[in-house]
């Protein structure tokens, strides 16, 4: 499929999404609808990185977070309209992931994963002390009521999240069959042997944070205005590190199909849970889910149905015997 | 503010006991980052459920904390050495570990501090001992006992450590597996079964930790995630492993944290752990006593 016709069909679906979910009549549906969108970039993002070259980032919330603080931090200075927060608030958190990779990712992969974990929590330090944002106390963001052409506030910000996140899946797409994306690959399988074969690991690596933290930056900038008052513990919560990693865990790391299947289901199963259950139970669900898969389906959903596309109930048979006979199987 | 004397030896002086505490929240890791390399990112978790476990104990039977946390380490050096096998299993055997086992850690972590929440809520809680309260005073020094008990008995459980790493054989079988697993096959040692006992002592040590935690000061599930940071930069300045190495880095983020929250204010002094990580990791990523 061209490149052209991905972004058209997704364009399509996303229009049809936006027109039945203008049909049911109730703003719930844009607001339940907007947090799983927001996970939908999350998780791609995240996905460019962890899933592309194996680099995993626990401070997915530091750099959504940090989105989000630019939104606040320019709404006390000028209300800028939502399209520019999301390019400023992509354009800071794409410099906090280069720097944080240029520090970090010269070293082993561990250490990249712990000083993003460490990331998060200096940078809520940093927020905590920055009264101009509101500190610890948080900030206020009006929202308006109605925007010009399509009224209510809330469905205008589901089409700029709809949109985000068609942006993301078609950048993931592109990276996935390209060189950039191929060189990710080489670095996920065998860093060592493929700066060997003369691949600029570094600069790969770098452009990868670079990408991924800008999407999660722009994922947070229009935050603010959902949420309507922002505090560093709302903005810094841990579900968006752990449900970033666990979609797209879930749903497959190889393809950008993956996190889009990862959101969707455990997005919609948070937003059931939250209203059903509780939040806390809720999180609870994500950790086991997320445990359980990485242990029993490692490749996740996409994995599971390569699987059984490639080894057809039959198929399989045999292949287990054939196995049966070989005296060890190859791990 | 005016500069003051005893205002900087005391804040000296307690940034060394703290430390004391840091380290034996660290040895853990020392383990089983340093030497196993496995990045077990859920230490701090387990580091709060032995909290909550002294808390127990101390709450319904009024044990001591700290003995009530020596009672329990054989359950945490079994939960441990559980869940190191499932580990093996799922992803060090496959070749996994290092996306797929980062995020089986993260999800402990996640599990372990929901579960405390839904079990225990969010509030605060704290232990009673004859050593919570009462202070030392030599000359211009407060000795707070409530930090300088836990820092004695963890100075005692790092040295008991390091002679159980450097003379007996089990100890040096979990050296020996650091540098070589093939090696140690030829010797007739199981290396898998090393780094079982030896992930296994890294989490019975969390419960001492855990012990300590709750007496220096009141702990709720989420209060693990501070130490997430300052746990992997001792461990990463102290040179990876070296348990030596442990202790002076700690002592050393113990001192320089505590003279932040003195001169700047509190608020300020988690971003000193990050500051230390990042700098050790760009100028010297060996650590003080890096092998």
């Amino acid at each position: 499929m061209r490149a052209s016709t991905f972004l058209l069909i997704c364009l399509v679906i996303s229009a049809a999404v936006f027109a039945s979910a203008n049909s049911f009549g109730n703003d719930y549906v844009f607001f339940a609808g907007y947090v799983v969108l927001q996970y939908i970039v999350l998780g791609t993002a995240w996905n460019i990185l962890g899933g592309y070259c194996g680099y995993v980032n626990f401070g997915s919330a530091a750099f959504f977070a940090l989105g989000a603080y630019s939104s606040v931090a320019i709404y006390k200075f000028y209300p800028l309209p939502i399209p520019a927060l999301l390019i400023i608030g992509g354009a800071v958190s794409g410099v906090v992931g280069f720097g944080m990779g240029y520090l970090t990712l010269r070293l082993r992969g561990a250490f990249f994963a712990i000083a993003t974990l460490a990331l998060a929590v200096v940078l809520q330090t940093l927020i905590v002390n920055w009264d101009y944002v509101g500190g610890s106390r948080g900030a206020y963001i009006v929202r308006p009521e109605t925007i010009a052409p399509i009224g209510n506030y809330i469905r205008y910000l589901f089409l700029v999240m709809i949109l985000l996140a068609v942006a993301a899946l078609f950048i993931a797409r592109l990276i996935e069959h390209s060189r950039l994306g191929y060189g990710f690959a080489t670095i996920r399988d065998d860093e060592l042997a493929a700066e060997a074969c003369g691949v600029p690991t570094l600069r790969l690596k770098l452009i990868a944070t670079t990408i991924s933290g800008a999407l999660m930056g722009m994922a947070g900038a229009p935050f603010p205005y959902y949420i309507g008052y922002l505090q560093p513990s709302s903005a810094f919560g841990l579900d968006y590190a752990v449900n970033s990693i666990a979609m797209p865990l879930i749903g497959g790391t190889t393809s950008w199909l993956g996190p889009l299947i990862g959101a969707i289901l455990l997005g919609s199963l948070q937003q059931i849970a939250t209203v059903t259950i509780s939040s806390a139970v809720n999180l609870l669900i994500v950790g086991v889910i997320l445990v359980v898969f990485v242990i029993v389906a490692p490749n996740g959903i996409i994995g599971l149905v390569h699987h059984y596309l490639q080894h057809k109930p039959e198929d399989f048979v045999g292949r287990r015997h054939v196995e049966a006979e070989s005296p060890e199987t190859v791990p | 503010m005016i500069f003051s004397f005893d205002l900087l030896i005391n804040a000296v002086m307690s940034g060394v006991l703290i430390g004391g505490f840091y380290a034996a929240v660290t040895c853990g890791v020392s383990l089983s980052f340093g030497i196993l390399d496995i990045v077990n990112i859920a230490h701090p978790a387990f580091i709060i459920l032995g909290s909550y476990v002294a808390y127990s104990a101390n709450a319904t039977f009024g044990l001591d904390p700290i003995i009530a946390a020596i009672v329990v380490m054989p359950a945490f050096y079994a939960l441990g050495a559980v869940i190191y096998q499932v580990y093996y299993v799922s992803f060090e055997k496959r070749g996994q570990e290092s996306l797929r086992g980062l995020a089986f850690f993260f999800g402990l972590l996640f599990i372990t501090e929901v579960s405390l929440v839904l079990y225990f809520g969010v509030d605060y809680r704290y232990v009673d001992a004859a050593y919570i309260g009462p202070s030392l005073h030599l000359s211009e020094l407060d000795v707070p006992l409530r930090i300088l008990m836990p820092c004695l008995v963890s100075l005692l459980l790092i040295a008991t450590l390091q002679l159980i790493l450097s003379r007996s054989f089990i100890g040096r079988a979990i050296m020996a597996v650091a540098q070589d697993p093939f090696a140690l096959r030829l010797m007739a040692v199981d290396p898998i079964r090393i780094k079982r006992i030896a992930f296994g002592i890294s989490i019975a040590t969390a419960s001492l930790a855990g012990a300590f935690l709750i007496i220096i000061q009141p702990v709720e599930p989420s209060v693990g995630r501070e130490y997430i940071g300052r746990v992997f930069a001792i461990c990463v300045l102290g040179g990876m492993g070296s348990l030596p190495g442990t202790v002076i880095a700690a002592m050393l983020l113990g001192v320089v944290e505590s003279l932040t929250s003195t001169f700047y204010g509190p608020s300020w002094a988690p971003a000193v752990s990050f500051g230390f990580l990042l700098l050790t990791l760009a100028v010297r990523p060996a650590g003080i006593l890096g092998r």
